[in-house]
């Protein structure tokens, strides 16, 4: 679904990515994680193009994210992304936040747009809130809408980035709990998140990243049992003290 | 030396015959609520324009936009008029430049004041469209892109609806400027609010009643727009968002 061969990226003389390589099957639920600045974010952009990289190849779906040939808002329209803020539209009601890409982007009837948005609503457990605005939303809320909102898309994959880093405590597992459903149906998904809980019950893979390059890229139970660098060894320990 | 005051000239008929001195202010008044709203309609459109040229990736659009802005903002407001009024027709192919030395003085001038105000104006919409536009948290720009829209369609659906609420405060000021900056056409002639302020000074000589009523008039004008103003505030206010002023 997912396949990056040999990324680079820099800003001047800053080395951002070097030679990443990954693939992400379908189905597969890949967790991204690593100290902060190691890329991690970079990496995720770089997937739907919204980063830029030098060298290197991205495809999707087999489509390939940097040949300039390539409709990315066409691309786009079906590679779901939520991130850390949120990003909801703070002009828009929750249930036009759902519908207006449908309706721009995807040309759906503006009615069958509504439908689907108040469906994926309740689905995330906030149906009554449709005709609120997104700041008048809890935190939690604001992300479940946001998943809500790539998911109207029908996207054949989702890519995170580090989505419950903004929640207190208490709205984090709203949101895993969202993000753990869609796993289990079978959603492509890559996540960069801190969430080591998470990853232990839902990844397939993980892949630890430090100073821009792909350190490690294991199956969950090798990746947890037996760390083989030092620096995700290290990691694990201090984020697993918490 | 005691100034004796006298209302009553206000209402008298004029010395040339035409009406109340009153009715020579209002003249004046309504030129100056004409000439600001049809420059700061051009204002908007023109600035609105520039000012997201201004924020968009492509350099060579970006630096036209800038230049643009330079252009019109660093000029003094009366050099600007002159060049409007006395040199572009000029300088203005002949067919054109004499057609509008032909055309009625008063078309003459309030067609340089027109552009002049416009353009000044335009500049500083533009600046301040910009700032809105990049106040906007850097990520919605992402989100916009990421769900599918392109880049017009994320300035269109997304960035500018926020951004034009921001802008609404700081445009109130520029809205208030184009009425007092209106005030320097009568440099060329114009017979607007301020010069018939002058006028009436002359002719009456009760400066002082004169200048009262011209002030009350401007005063009125501010009023009027920042009552406006507030409205549209209140208006595109989004429920639950605190964001940026
Ligand atoms: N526009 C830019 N210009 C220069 N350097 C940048 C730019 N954007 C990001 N960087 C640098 O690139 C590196 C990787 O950034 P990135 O945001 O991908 O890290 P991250 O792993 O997501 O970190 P975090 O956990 O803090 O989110 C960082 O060192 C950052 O300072
Ligand atoms: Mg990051």
């Amino acid at each position: 679904m997912i396949t990056m061969n040999k990324v680079s990226k820099h800003y001047g003389a800053f080395q951002v990515l070097t030679d990443c390589t990954t693939h992400v099957a379908k189905g597969e639920v890949v967790v991204v994680c690593g100290p902060s600045g190691s890329g991690k974010s970079t990496l995720i952009k770089c997937v739907n193009g919204l980063e830029p990289f030098q060298s290197g190849e991205v495809t999707v779906n087999g489509i390939s994210v940097g040949d300039p040939r390539t409709d990315l808002p066409k691309l786009r329209a079906h590679v779901g992304m939520v991130f850390q803020n949120f990003e909801l539209f703070p002009h828009m009601t929750i249930v036009d936040n759902l519908t207006v890409a449908q309706v721009k982007v995807l040309g759906r009837d503006p009615a069958e747009a509504q439908d689907k948005g108040m469906a994926l609503l309740d689905r995330v457990g906030l149906k009554v809130q449709a005709l609120k605005y997104p700041g008048q939303l809890s935190g939690g809320q604001q992300q479940r809408v946001a998943i809500a909102r790539a998911l109207a898309m029908d996207p054949i994959c989702m890519l995170f980035d580090e989505p419950t880093s903004a929640l207190d405590p208490e709205m984090i597992n709203e949101v895993l709990d969202v993000m753990s459903e869609l796993a289990q149906e079978g959603m492509t998904m890559m996540c960069v998140t801190h969430e080591m809980g998470f990853a232990k019950r839902v990844a397939s893979r993980v892949i630890f990243m430090d100073q821009g390059r792909i350190v490690e890229d294991d199956s969950k139970d090798a990746f947890f049992a037996n760390p083989r660098s030092d620096r995700a060894q290290q990691f694990l320990a201090k984020i697993l003290q918490h | 030396m005691g100034y004796s005051w006298n209302w009553d000239v206000l209402l008298q008929p004029s010395a040339t015959g035409d009406g109340t001195y009153l009715g020579w202010m209002f003249y004046g008044f309504k030129m100056t609520i004409g000439l600001s709203l049809s420059a700061w309609l051009m204002a908007l459109i023109l600035g609105a324009l520039v000012g997201v040229l201004r924020t968009v990736p492509n350099k060579a659009l970006s630096g036209l936009a800038a230049a643009y802005v330079e252009l019109f903002r660093n000029i003094p407001l009366l050099v600007q008029l002159f060049i409007w009024y006395f040199v572009l027709p000029e300088l203005a192919p002949a067919a054109l430049g004499d057609a509008f030395k032909q055309s009625n003085p008063i078309v003459q001038q309030f067609v340089s004041a027109l552009l002049c105000l416009g353009f000044f104006t335009s500049a500083r919409v533009a600046e301040q469209v910009r700032s809105g536009i990049n106040s906007l948290p850097r990520g919605q720009k992402n989100a916009a892109l990421a769900i599918g829209f392109t880049l017009a369609q994320a300035y269109r659906y997304v960035m500018l609806p926020m951004a034009f609420r921001l802008v609404v405060p700081p445009l109130t000021s520029e809205f208030l400027n184009i009425f007092k900056n209106s005030a320097v056409c009568s440099t060329i002639g114009l017979l607007e609010l301020a010069a018939e302020g002058r006028q009436l000074v002359d002719y009456t000589a009760q400066p002082y009643e004169s200048f009262i009523a011209v002030t009350l008039a401007y005063v009125l004008i501010n009023v009027v727009v920042m009552f406006a103003m507030r409205r549209v505030e209140a208006q595109v206010r989004v429920p639950g968002y605190m964001g940026g002023h």
